[in-house]
Formats: C-alpha cells, structure tokens, sequence
C-alpha cells in the first residue's frame, strides 16, 4: 500500500514534469520558476533545520563507546571507537561518514535447531536436534553496508560529474573523475560505472523494502517514496545518456543559464529532460524536511561527535537547574537514635 | 521458577516475521509474565511525583489526569527543545533496520514492535503528528499517530520493554541511540503517573534512606560488620571496615546489593579482603550507601536527585577521592552524568594510588575511580600476592555489562583481573562480547518477578552465548560487574543453561589473594573448599 501509494505519486510527478516540458507556456515554470524555488527551500529549510539542532543543547556527554575507554597507560585503549582526542572524534566521525562504520558491523541474527559443535571444531552440518531447545546465530550481513556506500558514492561522483554541465569549461578533476569512472570503456557513449552502481543499489534497497517482511512492516511511505523518486532521477539521467539523446547543447545553456541567474529555456529542451529537472527539484525541496536530512544530521549525533572523556573533562549542562535533594541532615535527623544506637559518629550529638 | 513459566523449547519458538502489516495499530494486551506492575501512591508521594493513585497496566480505566495528552505533549516539546539527541533521534532515522535484529528483546520474543527502530516509531509517530507539518497534514499516511489512550499504553508497554542497554545504538549508521529515546518516553510517562513498581520503590528508598533496599544505617553497619566477621571465620583475619569516617582518603560506594544479595555479597568480601591486605584508608558512607541509582530508569531530573548524595558525603567526609565498586548502571550515571549534574568537583583532588603512586588522570574532573581500574594498577604492579589455583575450579567466561561497555568503554580491565587471578577463562563469541555485549534482559529496573517471561526472553540472547561457551568449554561460572546482573543472571542460567553460576570480579580476586598473617585459607570467599588442580593447567585459556 505504502509502496504503491508513493509509485503512484512519483508517477505522477513525473507526468506533470513531462506535461511541462511539452506544453510551451509551462516550460519557463518547470524550466526556471520550479527549480530556482526548490533550491532556496533546500537552503533555506537545511540551514533551517540544521540551526535548530544545532541551537538545541548537548545536556550530557553521551557517546556510545565501542572500545576500550583510554584509563591506564599500559592498557590498549581504543583511540577512534572509544575516542579522548579530536583527532580520535574526527576520525571515528569519518569512518562513520564515509565508510559508514557503524553500518558495517550489521549481522543477522537466526534461529538454528544445530547443535552446539564440540570445542575446536567450527562445522555445521552435525544433524539438528529433533525437537528442543534452538539456540541463535548470528551471520555476517555486509549487503545493506556495501548497498548503502554504493549508492552514496556513486551519487557524488555522479553529482560531480555533472558539474560539466554548469562550469563552462569544465573543470580538469572533473573530466578526471568522468574518465576513470568510464574506465572500461564500454558502449558509445561510454558507460560510467556509477550509472549501473547506483540503479543496482537503488534497485536492492527498494526489493528489501518490498521482500524482507521485517523491513517492508517498518517502511513508511516517505521511505518508498524518496527510493521511487531517486529511481525516476538516476532514470530518467540514464535514459537521456544511453537512450534517447536529447540535445545536450541546449541542455547546457540552460543549466548554465540557472546558475548564473540569467535563465532561458531553449526550444529544443526534450521533455525528457524536464523530467529529470523537476524529480531534483523535488527531490531538494522535499531533502530538507525528511529523513534524507541524515545527511547533515550525523555530523551531530551526540552518541558519535563526543569524546569519552568524561571522567577526564567537566560536561556543562547549559539549562542545569537545582532539584529537590534530601539532605545529609535531613538523613541524621530522621535516624538520630539509630546511628547512636549502631555507634556511627554524628554531626549533631 | 513460577509454574506458569512456559519451557525453554517453547520459548525458543521464536517467529521473526511479523504478522501485522505495520505497527500503527497501538493496542497491546498485557499478558501476563511480560510487563511491570504500577507504582504504589506512597513511593509516588514520598517524590513528589504526580498523579499517585492505585491502578495496574491490565485495568482498562488508567485514571489518568484529566488534561494528560496536554501534559505529555508539553512534555515532548520541553524535551524537544532541551535534548538534542531527542530531536535528533526524531528527525534522521531513515528507517534501514540495521538496528532491528540487534536487540534482545526482539530476538527472544520476535515481537515487531520490540526492534529498536519501531520502539522509537511509537514516538516519533507522535512527534510527527503534533511537530511536523507532513504529519499534521497527512496524517496515518505518513506514519503519524493521534496520541490517544492506547498509544500511551503502548509506549507503557514498550518502554519498559527496554533494558536502555544501547546495542542499537552501536549498529546504527547514525548512532541513534532507543536507550535514549526510552529514557524521554519514560520522563513523559512520568508526567501522567505511569510508572512501575520496580523502579520507583527503590527511588523512594534510595531517596530516604540512601539506597534502593531501603537500609538504615544501623543496618547497613550490621551487614559491614557481619561481612567482617564473615572473612574472619575463612581467612582467620580480622580485618576493619570503616563507615562514615572523617578524614579518610577515600569514599568508597558500593551498590547496595552487595551488602544485602548473594551472590554480590561474596564480591564484597572481596573488596574488604583487598583493602584490607593494602591498608588503604577509606571509608564507606551510610548515607551514600548506594552507588546504583534507579532515577536512570524515571527522568534525567531522578538522577541528579538521587546522585547528589555522593558528592555531598564525599565533602563531608572530606575525602580526597572516591572509588566505586562493581555495579553497570551505577557507573553509566557517574561516568556520564554525576559531574555535569552535581560538580564541579574542585574539593576533591586528582585520585593517586596510595599504593602504587600511579595518578588516575582520566579521571581528572570527575575523580571517582572504578574498583577494576583501581586493582587492575595494583596487579599490574605486582602490589598482590594471588594464586590463581584456588580458582580452579571455574571455567570463567565474561559478561561485559552494557554500561560500563558501551557508556564507559571499560573492557579491559576486568579481563586482566580475570587473566591474573583464574586459570580457565574463555571468551563468548565476539559479536555477543564487549560493545556487542546482550543485555541479562533485565536491566533498567524490569528485573521483577511478575516481568519473569519477558526477563528470560530478553536475556535469552545473552544465555544462547552462555550456553555455547558451556557445551564447549564446560564453562561454569559466569563473571561480571554489575549488580543487576548479580540478581538477575543466576534465575536466567537456571533457566537457560543449568549448571552455570555467577560471581562479581572481586570475588575471584578475594579468592585468590593470598594475605599476610591469619592462617592457610582451605575455602573460597563462598566458604567451598578450594578445588586445585595439577599446576600446569590441562587446558590453554582459549580467547574464542
Ligand atoms: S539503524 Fe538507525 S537509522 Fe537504521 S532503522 Fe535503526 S535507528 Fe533507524
Ligand atoms: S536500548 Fe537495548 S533494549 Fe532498548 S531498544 Fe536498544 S537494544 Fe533494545
């Protein structure tokens, strides 16, 4: 249902563009009016959201230590997963950012009836226990790890890539980057290894929505909806590279023409290219008020950018306010006799 | 074990699928065996807490306050504004369930709604319905939900069906941390008065009399004193414990189960044999009988309550640091929160080993030192005589705790004490050790006995790891630093993997230190005969 809903409504997105581009008195609106105004609400809303987090305060230092705390000197300690350095935090951060870190150690936990194999002997396979206790196991789980980080670089080279189309001349990185990613030379014109990356992943990532029953009862809506919508992008980016050729020339010119704030619409912009515009549009509009906001919100995580020094530095709670509190001799007044009585010294005789 | 708990081979039939399309639907039924029952008036009272009234999670009228959906909506607001984390948390879940299989709870009772991801759901639903603009508009749609009575007991249910142990925290891709989306649900239900029994009982106590049990001090002296007498009759040492003390170096606060539960009592008489054996000059309170602090389990407010204690005895007392004792929830709040809540802590110095002359600099600011760090230095400097062979008889594993783990990074350490004091020690499988480390199931105060079903599947995760190391290596004693654990694992190996016991760090270090005078020790700290074995061990210590 969820899946569905959001198909229809990216469809229909992509039907609007498209009726845009076709219809000549629509064409400034989806070449121009739509895009300029969906990247002043990305940064506008971005910076907006991100000041907000970044005014609301840090109470309490809360990293989630995955290593060994730094204490004695002879003790190995963990300088990036238990981190007491800002070096230590920009790398753990780093990893987190590029590698993805965290996402890395994913596993998937099942149920066997296998019995436990004897000391120093790791096979599976003895004959499982009838009936009886089961015990779990846990597997390695890289896919979602390797799907996620291809997805995310190969959408920045891509991005990159397509700063051609809006620096006249292009940069040299850039012409770099498009040629080692068409490094195998495949197919007139050259197919850029990040094209097939990113539909691959964005194609595991939505079937992992749709077949895992675990995954598919905890997706929303919104979560289809932002694959469906970066489906229809790299899409439509790929038709338009392999397939339908539209006229790159005007294309250029008109990109160009955003980013200088001097916009036109040449006629002999394909509709197809309309689509491609108005689902980015959409797309950064939309980034800002959903979940993609992940994207600047890790950078503050406050169980990730903190040091684990807390024992080492005083953490200040901004709005630390003073709390009832029973006191010392609140407590010596109520159990005088006792502590008489048990010999232990008093304040007050 | 109650009789109508159901066996071990049924509790292990385990459905990971989900049965329901989603989780919007917020009726639970409160069956029982798996939830807490209500708070009673007086201890509500005796906190000032709102709304004390008699009323139990099964009754279908929670006699809530008339204005509630008010008082939990400002409530979110508050904490929107005061916690980052919380909006944080709300705002970039992407909802890729990294985190879904990694908690124990889900993995013991496959319910969806215990995956990490969906527990923090049943507020972001909410937080997107009154805070954002999409929920507003669209509603269900969008994973928006109406807060109504049923969603409040859903969040009753579900939040305390989290032990707070932050395993989902370290999957996640962006650190989102449920422990701390929990700890908010909690403050909100504490507004309206949904609180269980478990946990603000011993607030209550703790708030009085200075710890969970309830101990008064004539009480707490008795206990010290018996534990005294206690080493005496196995070591034929006499040996003194100080308690409120003026002018000793050192405040050492312990949880309160250590005096008063077994097995943690056996670890006391560790840490008395110890400090004994180095003559060191310290003293406990008995006011600031209690380490552990339950408010981590009620509102970030019931912590600084209840915690300022330590600090104010450790001034009084005028000491000039402070060590604390073997306890995982105790030290999450006085390695993350004690000094942000109750410092600065200027009155005291840096702490020195009086023994070893080593300086705890990485406890700098704070200056309370964890008694694992404390003896690790002491071993490390050949300050102990220990003879590992009256431990022979355990075959030890280790149960990293999940606050000194994952809120502390303290792994090392107890290792070290385990190497240098055991001769048998072998390691659970890794993704079930340190920062991976399962919850025993009943941590953040659900460790009571009508919560029973659900205690022995959230600690089933951890039992599973038990059990491989058992069949393996006949491993017979389970090790740990927690007071909770103490409590809880020894009902939850009965169940899982009978013939496993648990025992406190400090115990094995009480057994194998060998103290000058008194006579030739026959028994361990439990009082059972020590069980040598040749000298050579039959068996390499195997780090599995
Ligand atoms: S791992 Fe993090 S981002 Fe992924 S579903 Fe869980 S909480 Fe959300
Ligand atoms: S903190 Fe622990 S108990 Fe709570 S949701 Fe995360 S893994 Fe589960």
């Amino acid at each position: 249902m969820n899946a569905l809903l959001s198909l229809v409504a990216v469809s229909i997105l992509v039907a609007l563009a498209w009726v845009g581009g076709s219809v000549a008195s629509l064409r400034s609106v989806f070449g121009i009016v739509v895009p300029a105004a969906a990247v002043a609400i990305f940064v506008v809303g971005l910076a907006a959201r991100v000041t907000r987090w970044a005014l609301t305060p840090v109470p309490f230092r809360i990293p989630t230590t995955c290593g060994q705390q730094r204490t004695l000197p002879w003790i190995k300690a963990s300088w990036i997963e238990s981190p007491w350095t800002r070096a230590g935090v920009v790398v753990r951060m780093a990893l987190e950012v590029l590698l993805f870190r965290s996402l890395f150690r994913n596993t998937q936990a099942a149920m066997t009836a296998e019995p436990i194999p004897a000391a120093g002997q790791d096979a599976h396979g003895a004959a499982p226990a009838a009936r009886g206790l089961r015990r779990l196991v846990y597997g390695e789980e890289k896919w979602l790890w390797l799907a996620a980080l291809a997805f995310h670089w190969s959408f920045l080279v891509v991005l990159l890539r397509h700063l051609r189309f809006v620096v006249e001349p292009p940069p040299a990185w850039v012409d770099a980057i498009a040629a080692v990613d068409g490094f195998f030379q495949v197919g007139v014109p050259v197919l850029y290894m990040t094209d097939v990356l990113l539909l691959a992943a964005l194609g595991y990532l939505l079937l992992r929505r749709l077949v895992d029953a675990r995954i598919r009862y905890l997706s929303l809506l919104q979560d289809y909806f932002a694959l469906y919508l970066l489906i229809g992008l790299v899409g439509s980016g790929v038709l338009m590279r392999y397939f339908v050729r539209p006229d790159v020339v005007a294309i250029k010119e008109l990109a160009l023409g955003l980013v200088t704030f001097a916009p036109v619409v040449p006629a002999t912009v394909s509709p197809f290219f309309f689509v491609h515009l108005t689902l980015v549009s959409v797309l950064l509009a939309y980034f800002p008020f959903s979940k993609l906001v992940h994207m600047a919100g890790v950078f503050l995580s406050p169980t990730r950018n903190l040091a684990n020094t807390n024992r080492m530095r005083r953490h200040v709670n901004p709005w630390n306010y003073p709390v009832k509190v029973h006191t010392y001799e609140e407590w010596e007044d109520e159990f005088r006799d006792k502590i008489k009585a048990a010999g232990l010294p008093l304040e007050k005789a | 074990m109650a009789d109508q708990t159901p066996s071990p081979e049924t509790l292990t039939q385990v459905e990971y699928r989900p049965r329901a399309k989603n989780w919007l639907d917020p009726h639970v039924e409160f069956r029982r065996g798996t939830f807490c029952y209500s708070a009673l008036p007086k201890s509500l009272k005796a906190l000032d807490l709102p709304n004390p009234r008699e009323w139990q999670p099964f009754h279908r009228d929670w006699k809530l306050p008339p204005d509630w959906k008010a008082i939990i909506l400002e409530g979110m607001k508050d904490r929107l504004d005061r916690f980052r984390s919380f909006r944080l948390f709300m705002d970039i879940c992407v909802r890729c369930g990294a985190c879904a299989d990694k908690c124990h709870f889900y993995l013991g009772s496959g319910d969806p709604k215990n995956m990490p991801v969906v527990r923090a759901e049943l507020i972001r639903s909410v937080y997107r319905r009154y805070f954002t603009t999409a929920g507003r508009l669209f509603g269900e749609a969008v994973g928006a939900r109406e807060l109504t009575e049923d969603v409040l007991k859903e969040w009753f249910y579900y939040f305390y069906q989290c032990t707070e142990c932050r395993r989902c925290s370290v999957f996640c891709p962006y650190g989102i941390d449920t422990a701390e989306v929990t700890m908010i649900g909690r403050e909100l239900l504490n507004l309206v008065g949904c609180n269980i029994n478990w946990v603000l009982e011993p607030v209550a106590n703790c708030f009085r009399t200075g710890n969970h049990l309830g101990v008064q001090p004539h009480g707490f002296k008795d206990s010290i004193d018996f534990a005294v007498d206690e080493l005496e009759e196995i070591t034929g040492v006499r040996i003194e414990a100080p308690i409120n003390k003026k002018g000793a170096e050192i405040l050492f606060v312990v949880p309160s189960a250590d005096y008063f539960a077994s097995p943690h009592y056996y670890t006391l008489l560790g840490y008395l044999l110890l400090f004994h054996e180095i003559g060191l000059d310290y003293t406990f309170s008995a006011f600031a009988s209690e380490g552990g602090n339950f408010g981590l389990f009620t509102s970030h407010e019931m912590i600084k309550r209840l915690n300022a204690k330590i600090y104010a005895e450790a001034k009084r007392l005028g000491v000039k640091w402070i060590l604390g004792g073997e306890c995982g929830h105790m030290w999450r709040v006085l390695h993350q929160y004690m000094d942000t809540m109750n410092g600065p802590a200027d009155f005291l110095e840096v702490p020195v080993s009086p023994v070893t002359g080593t300086r705890f600099d990485n406890t700098a600011s704070t200056r309370m030192v964890h008694i694992c760090e404390f003896t690790a230095d002491l071993v490390r400097h050949n300050r102990l005589r220990l003879d590992p062979t009256r431990n022979d008889k355990w075959r030890v594993t280790f149960h990293d705790s999940c606050n000194p783990a994952r809120a502390m990074g303290l792994l090392e350490e107890p290792r070290y004490l385990i190497r240098a004091t055991c001769r048998h020690f072998h390691e659970m499988p890794e993704n079930t050790i340190r920062e991976q480390t399962f919850c025993c199931g009943s941590g953040s105060g659900l460790g009571t006995d009508e919560n029973l079903e659900m205690r022995l599947r959230g600690g089933f995760p951890r039992a599973n790891a038990v059990r491989y190391v058992h069949e393996r290596h006949g491993v017979n004693l389970l090790a740990c630093i927690c007071a909770i654990d103490k409590a809880t694992l020894p009902p939850l190996l009965e169940y899982w993997v009978p013939g496993v016991e648990v025992a406190g760090i400090h115990e094995l270090v009480g057994n194998a230190l060998i103290v000058k005078g008194g006579r030739e020790r026959t028994t361990d700290l439990r009082g059972d005969p020590f069980e040598r074995e040749a000298p050579a061990a039959e068996e390499e210590p195997v780090h599995a």
